[in-house]
C-alpha cells in the first residue's frame, strides 16, 4: 500500500498514477476511456511518464530498441544513479538489457527455460499443488491466492536456483520491496534493498563452495565468449527470477481462479472438456494480463505526436493493449473458447518473458489441480478481494467458499 | 500449403509448436522451427492457420498451393 500521502489522480489523461486506489481496483474502465481520448497519456508523477493504451502504440514501443531503453523496468520516483551499471547491462540482465548485450545474456538463460527443459519440473508443480490443497478437501472455505496461488512459484523459483523452500516468506517480502513499494522516496528504497543483497550474497558464496545442479551454480560456472559473468550479472540474473518468476505468476493462477469462482458454467465445461484448459488460460493471461512493463525514453524526441523527455518513462501496459477493441473482439468479455487470440501478455518483441512456457505450466497445472479437488467455489465475499498494487496486477487475497451446490 | 517462420520476427512465444505439434517444433533456445519442409497435409491445414492466428509476433508465413 502506498507510504506516501498522495493527491487522487483527477484524470487520468494528464496525471495518471499506477498506485491510485481507483486503477488498483479495476483500471479496465481507465485505460478504455483513455484509449479513446488520448490514447497515449501523461503524468508529471514519477518524474514525468506516458502511457500508451492502444495495442499498435505498446507493439510499437516494445520493438523500438533504438528510442527506448529497459535501463529499468520499474517505475518509480528515481532514475537509476551513477553506480548504477549502465546500459546495455543494467542492473538484472537480461530483462534490463539492450542490445547488442541483451543477445547475449538472454541466450545464456534461454536453454534453461525451454519447453523441454521446463517439462521437467511439472511433475515437480503437482506434487506441490496437491500438498497445498490436500488439507482443503472436504473443507469449506479457502483463500486461493493466499493458501494456494501464492505458493506455487515461490516453491518453483526456490527449486531451480537451489535455494531453501522453506526461504519462501523471504522472497515474497523482497518482492514486495522491489514491485509494490513503488512510491517510496529513492533513499528508503535503497535501504529496504540491502537485506536482499545479505541474502543472494550467502545464496552465492554457499554455492562458490560447494557447487550444485541448480541455475545458481549454472550462472557462477557459465561464460559470455570465454569471461566469467561479473558478480553484478549473477546477482542481477538471480533477482530477476525472484522478481519476474514469483508475484506474476501467483497473479496469473490467481487471477484466474478469481474468474472461475464466478463462472461455475466455466469451471463445469472445463471439467467436462478438459482440452479446453490451454486455450481458456490463453484468454485469462489476454484478459487478466498480470505484467506491465517499462521503458526509459532515450532522447528527447516527438512520438506519435507526444513530446517525450530523455529519461520519461514509458509505462508499457500489455494488459491495456490485451483489451484493445482494435485488436480483439469484444475484449472486455472473457470467452474460454477463444480461437484467435494473438495476446501480448508475455510482452511482444526481444524481451518476451523468458519465463513464459514456465508460466503457462504452472498455470495449468495449478489449475487442474484445483478442479480436480473441488466440485464447486465461489468467492465468499466479492468485497474482499485485494489486489495489488505497482506493475503486477492480481488478486493477494482471494477468500472462497467451497462446497456443493 | 506450406508454413514457414520468419527468425527475424520469431521471438519464442511458443503458440505454433503448442497449437500445431505435428507441423512446429520448439528448438534447444525454445525458439519455433518447422518440422521438415514445411508441407502441410491437408488434415493440419487448420491447425496451421490457428497457429498463424495466435502467433504475437505475426512470424508464420503461410503458402497456399
Amino acid at each position: 500500500m502506498s507510504t506516501t500521502d498522495k493527491a487522487p489522480v483527477q484524470d487520468f489523461a494528464t496525471d495518471f498514477d499506477h498506485t491510485d486506489p481507483s486503477w488498483v481496483k479495476d483500471p479496465y474502465p481507465i485505460w478504455d476511456d483513455l484509449r479513446q481520448r488520448c490514447p497515449i497519456a501523461h503524468t508529471d508523477r514519477y518524474g514525468g511518464a506516458w502511457l500508451p493504451t492502444r495495442h499498435e502504440d505498446v507493439a510499437a514501443i516494445a520493438h523500438d530498441t533504438d528510442h527506448f531503453t529497459s535501463w529499468t523496468v520499474v517505475v518509480g520516483n528515481g532514475r537509476p544513479g551513477e553506480d548504477a551499471l549502465p546500459p546495455p547491462i543494467g542492473v538484472a540482465p537480461p530483462i534490463t538489457s539492450d542490445p547488442p548485450f541483451h543477445a547475449m545474456a538472454r541466450r545464456l538463460l534461454q536453454p534453461v527455460f525451454a519447453p523441454k527443459q521446463i517439462d521437467l519440473y511439472e511433475s515437480y508443480v503437482r506434487e506441490l499443488c496437491g500438498k497445498l490443497l490436500d488439507p482443503f478437501v472436504g473443507g469449506s472455505a479457502i483463500d486461493a491466492s493466499l493458501d494456494y496461488a501464492e505458493h506455487i512459484p515461490v516453491g518453483v523459483i526456490a527449486k531451480m536456483l537451489g535455494f531453501p523452500e522453506e526461504d519462501g516468506e523471504i522472497f515474497r517480502g523482497f518482492v514486495h520491496t522491489i514491485l509494490e513499494a513503488v512510491d517510496k522516496e529513492p533513499e528508503e528504497r535503497i535501504e529496504d534493498f540491502q537485506p536482499v543483497i545479505d541474502y543472494f550474497t550467502a545464496r552465492i558464496e554457499e554455492h562458490r563452495e560447494n557447487p550444485q545442479d541448480d541455475l545458481t551454480t549454472f550462472l557462477l560456472e557459465a561464460k559470455l565468449g570465454d569471461m566469467e559473468l561479473a558478480p553484478e550479472h549473477v546477482f542481477g540474473s538471480m533477482l530477476l527470477l525472484i522478481v519476474a518468476g514469483i508475484d506474476t505468476t501467483w497473479s496469473a493462477i490467481g487471477s484466474s481462479i478469481w474468474h472461475l469462482a464466478q463462472h461455475p458454467e466455466e469451471v463445469a465445461r472445463l471439467k467436462s472438456e478438459p482440452g479446453l484448459l490451454d486455450t481458456a488460460i490463453e484468454e485469462f493471461l489476454r484478459a487478466y494480463s498480470p505484467v506491465t512493463m517499462a521503458r526509459l525514453v532515450k532522447e528527447d524526441m516527438d512520438y506519435a505526436g507526444c513530446p517525450m523527455k530523455k529519461d520519461d518513462w514509458i509505462l508499457l501496459s500489455f494488459p491495456a493493449a490485451n483489451r484493445d477493441p482494435e485488436m480483439f473482439e469484444n475484449p472486455d468479455e472473457v470467452i474460454i473458447d477463444r480461437k484467435v487470440n494473438r495476446h501480448a501478455a508475455f510482452g511482444l518483441g526481444i524481451h518476451r518473458c523468458l519465463g513464459s512456457n514456465l508460466a503457462r505450466m504452472e498455470m495449468r497445472v495449478a489449475l487442474e489441480e484445483f478442479l480436480a479437488r473441488f466440485d464447486s467455489f465461489s468467492l465468499a465475499d466479492p468485497d474482499a478481494v485485494t489486489w495489488s498494487q505497482g506493475q503486477v496486477r492480481g488478486p493477494r487475497s482471494l477468500p472462497l467458499t467451497l462446497g456443493n451446490f | 500449403m506450406k508454413v514457414n517462420i520468419d527468425s527475424e520476427k520469431c521471438q519464442g512465444h511458443g503458440r505454433c509448436f503448442s497449437l500445431a505439434p505435428a507441423l512446429f517444433d520448439s528448438d534447444d533456445l525454445g525458439q519455433g522451427v518447422v518440422i521438415g519442409d514445411g508441407d502441410v497435409s491437408p488434415d493440419q491445414e487448420e491447425n496451421a492457420r490457428l497457429a498463424q492466428e495466435n502467433c504475437p509476433e505475426y512470424a508464420i508465413e503461410i503458402e497456399e498451393s
